[in-house]
């Protein structure tokens, strides 16, 4: 049996999403943490390219890749994060941890195996028809049957914006900065003083 | 595809709620310190004129259900029932947080914005019809939670309570999330009708609708804060300050209620039998768990967390009846148990003076010495909870007792009554405490009049209730057709 070319870039890609996600969350080192997440995200835009979701796609490379990560690799880099004390529990933990993943593992295992989600389950789809735009398609359903929790979202953005200002912004006495106001309503004698002095003759005459 | 304007009618409180937040938020920048007042007025108002709004499309038993959006939001009685009862928590929240808000001069607008954007995450959670309306609902009242608990952003005991409600969090909507999957990928669809009908073709055991629905049991067991998934609650109640502890014990419960009846009920009603074993495990737990780790407490808001926890327990039991009998129990218990909460958080407003909060049982000492009305109010609230007759809570109790008892489940009713006798005694103990012994200080209880008088009638409605409820249990059996 030949595998179509479809199931060999899908699991060309899979492959590495998974070990990209596997990195993440073991490298020590917290950048490379970051970059690997860039390479998760980059490998998820090729499956997404494949199922010919193409716009989801160039948005998640876009938004995700260009501007959420580098935003994020200048946080980790600016933020001194000791990782020893963050695994210090590690090795405590690790036995008990294993064994519930494993668990979970194989259960999901028998869950999402061929036997419920193989191909014979689900019909082939349809190829699209030619000048079929994927940005379009997902614009007229986002405005019309999504409307409602697409305008939730919104929301969520705005609680989220309004959590951050009101968690950070702060009026810290010690920081400095200029009133204008009362920059231009300065006046001579604020700032002037003249000191009447005699003149006094050089010691060496 | 034609649009009708009328069809966001429906809508209405939702769209206010949003309008007049966004409102609030702006307006916020404007007012200044000393006329922060205006704000709580914005807020109080927008409670009144959302609960007329939600009054005026409520048409009583015979108004049918209403689905608007696609599919995605549903207007029915249930629904209107439990946004009053939140409208009502809600002001009475807000009259009991601005006192201790000023105290810790966090008397800021952004408490009262993010606690409408909750309040409006928990009406999308009730009217919710889809999936993903659900888990957006979910998601903003989540969101405005855990910005609130570390609004006191000085304070590390708050900021560790929020890192970890946030974490926790996070988690329990990750597997909500995976839950809704699994059910999306086994029904091919989103909308909770659909799904019951595609749950009858599949049959109720289908592996991967079983899968789904252990994890959407995890996700609402979170939100209600059930044994084993209750971690966060004792450490979020006690770190948060107390006008957001307030806000988390009171509302939020009644979002959750309806979650779990709209995804275990409407969408997957044929896998009772599923659904029910799980969540006799989850009271079972939470019973025993809340009652008796509550008796170790000696700080009270972390007592009334467990506490909390206990009370889920029965919640869940009205709704493992899978009886219309069961859940209209369910959401009366719910309804009554909010209204005792929000009391007995502000009794611990009313106690906090400048830089002293009243959090440990020992502040409530002698306090019948210091104010016997407001020691009379405590006693209320506290019998009310352990479940003494003849205060409303012995009924709400009762009824859900009466509903476990009809569906053959008699030892699980006198477990539940074995464990609300251990819990009495950690509420005895506080009114034994405020009646027999003698007070540390004897400083006059000094409190502006609206949270007396809404502390003093939220305290008598506990024994009012007992004779006036006929109108809500009524409600609360026709909002599930008895």
């Amino acid at each position: 049996m030949t595998m179509p070319i479809e199931a060999i870039i899908f699991y060309f890609f899979a492959a590495i999403l998974v070990g990209a996600a596997l990195a993440v969350i073991s490298v020590r080192n917290s950048v490379y943490a970051a970059l690997f997440l860039v390479l998760a995200f980059f490998t998820s835009a090729g499956i997404w390219m494949l199922l010919e979701a193409e716009f989801l796609a160039i948005t998640l490379v876009l938004v995700y890749v260009g501007a959420v990560m580098v935003l994020f690799l200048f946080v980790v880099m600016m933020l001194d994060i000791k990782v020893e004390p963050l695994k210090a529990g590690f090795a405590r933990y690790l036995p008990v941890g294993a064994i519930v993943a494993l668990v979970m593992a194989a259960e999901m295992f028998l869950v999402l195996g061929a036997k419920h989600f193989g191909m014979e389950r689900f019909p082939v789809p349809q190829p699209n028809p030619l000048g079929y735009s994927n940005t379009e398609e997902l614009g007229r359903v986002l405005y019309t049957e999504y409307y409602y929790p697409f305008e939730i979202a919104a929301v969520i953005l705005l609680v989220a914006i309004v959590a951050a200002i009101a968690l950070t912004l702060r009026k810290r006495p010690e920081t400095k900065f200029q009133d204008p106001a009362l920059q231009i309503q300065v006046r001579k004698e604020d700032r002037l003083r003249i000191v009447k002095m005699d003149a006094e003759k050089r010691a060496d005459q | 595809m034609e649009f009708d304007i009328l069809t966001l009618k429906p809508l209405l409180p939702e769209l206010f709620v949003l309008t007049m937040a966004c409102l609030i938020l702006v307006a916020d920048l404007y007012i200044s310190e000393a006329r922060r007042g205006i704000v709580h007025m914005m807020a109080m108002l927008t409670l009144v004129f959302v609960a007329i709004l939600t009054m005026r499309s409520y048409g009583g038993a015979e108004q049918a259900t209403v689905m608007v959006m696609n599919g995605t939001f549903v207007r029915d009685q249930m629904g209107d029932i439990l946004k009053l009862a939140i409208y009502v928590l809600m002001a009475a929240v807000f009259v009991y947080a601005k006192h201790d808000l000023r105290h810790r001069k966090l008397f800021v607008g952004e408490y009262y914005v993010l606690a409408l954007f909750g309040m409006l995450g928990m009406m999308v959670m009730i009217s919710a019809a889809s999936l993903l309306s659900m888990y957006l609902g979910l998601e903003l009242l989540a969101l405005s939670s855990y910005a609130l608990v570390a609004l006191e952003r000085d304070s590390a005991r708050a900021s560790e309570s929020a890192m970890k409600y946030f974490v926790l969090g996070a988690m329990a909507s990750g597997a909500l999330l995976y839950g809704m999957s699994m059910i999306y990928g086994a029904t091919g669809s989103l909308d909770l009708l659909e799904i019951s009908m595609a749950v009858r073709d599949l049959g109720s055991d289908d592996i991967v609708l079983a899968f789904g629905l252990a994890f959407l049991v995890v996700g609402v067991a979170f939100k209600f804060g059930a044994v084993p998934f209750h971690m966060w609650l004792p450490d979020v109640y006690h770190g948060a300050p107390t006008p957001v502890t307030l806000f988390l014990a009171a509302a939020p419960k009644l979002a959750a209620f309806a979650m779990a009846i709209r995804l275990f009920d409407l969408a997957l009603g044929d896998m009772h039998i599923h659904w029910q074993g799980m969540l006799v495990f989850l009271a079972v737990l939470s019973l025993a768990l809340g009652n008796i780790v509550a008796i170790a407490q000696t700080n009270l808001k972390r007592m009334l967390a467990y506490s909390t926890i206990s009370h889920v327990g029965f919640m869940l039991l009205g709704i493992l009846a899978g009886t219309p009998a069961g859940y209209a129990a369910s959401m009366f218990y719910a309804i009554i148990y909010a209204i005792m909460a929000a009391g007995t958080f502000g009794m611990i407003i009313l106690l906090s003076r400048q830089g002293v909060e009243a959090e440990n049982l020992d502040h409530f000492k002698g306090l019948n010495k210091r104010s016997p009305w407001f020691a009379a109010v405590m006693m209320f609230l506290l019998a009310s909870l352990a479940g003494v007759p003849p205060f409303v809570g012995f009924f709400a109790k009762l009824q859900v007792l009466s509903a476990v008892v009809d569906i053959n489940l008699t030892w699980l009713a006198v477990y539940a009554v074995i464990m609300s006798v251990i819990g009495a005694f950690y509420y005895l103990r506080v009114i034994k405490l405020m009646y027999l012994d003698a007070p540390d200080t004897d400083e006059p209880i000094n409190a502006p009049f609206d949270l007396k008088a809404v502390l003093t009638v939220n305290g008598l409605a506990q024994l009012l209730l007992t004779f006036l409820a006929g109108p809500i249990i009524a409600a609360c059996g026709a909002a599930f057709g008895i």
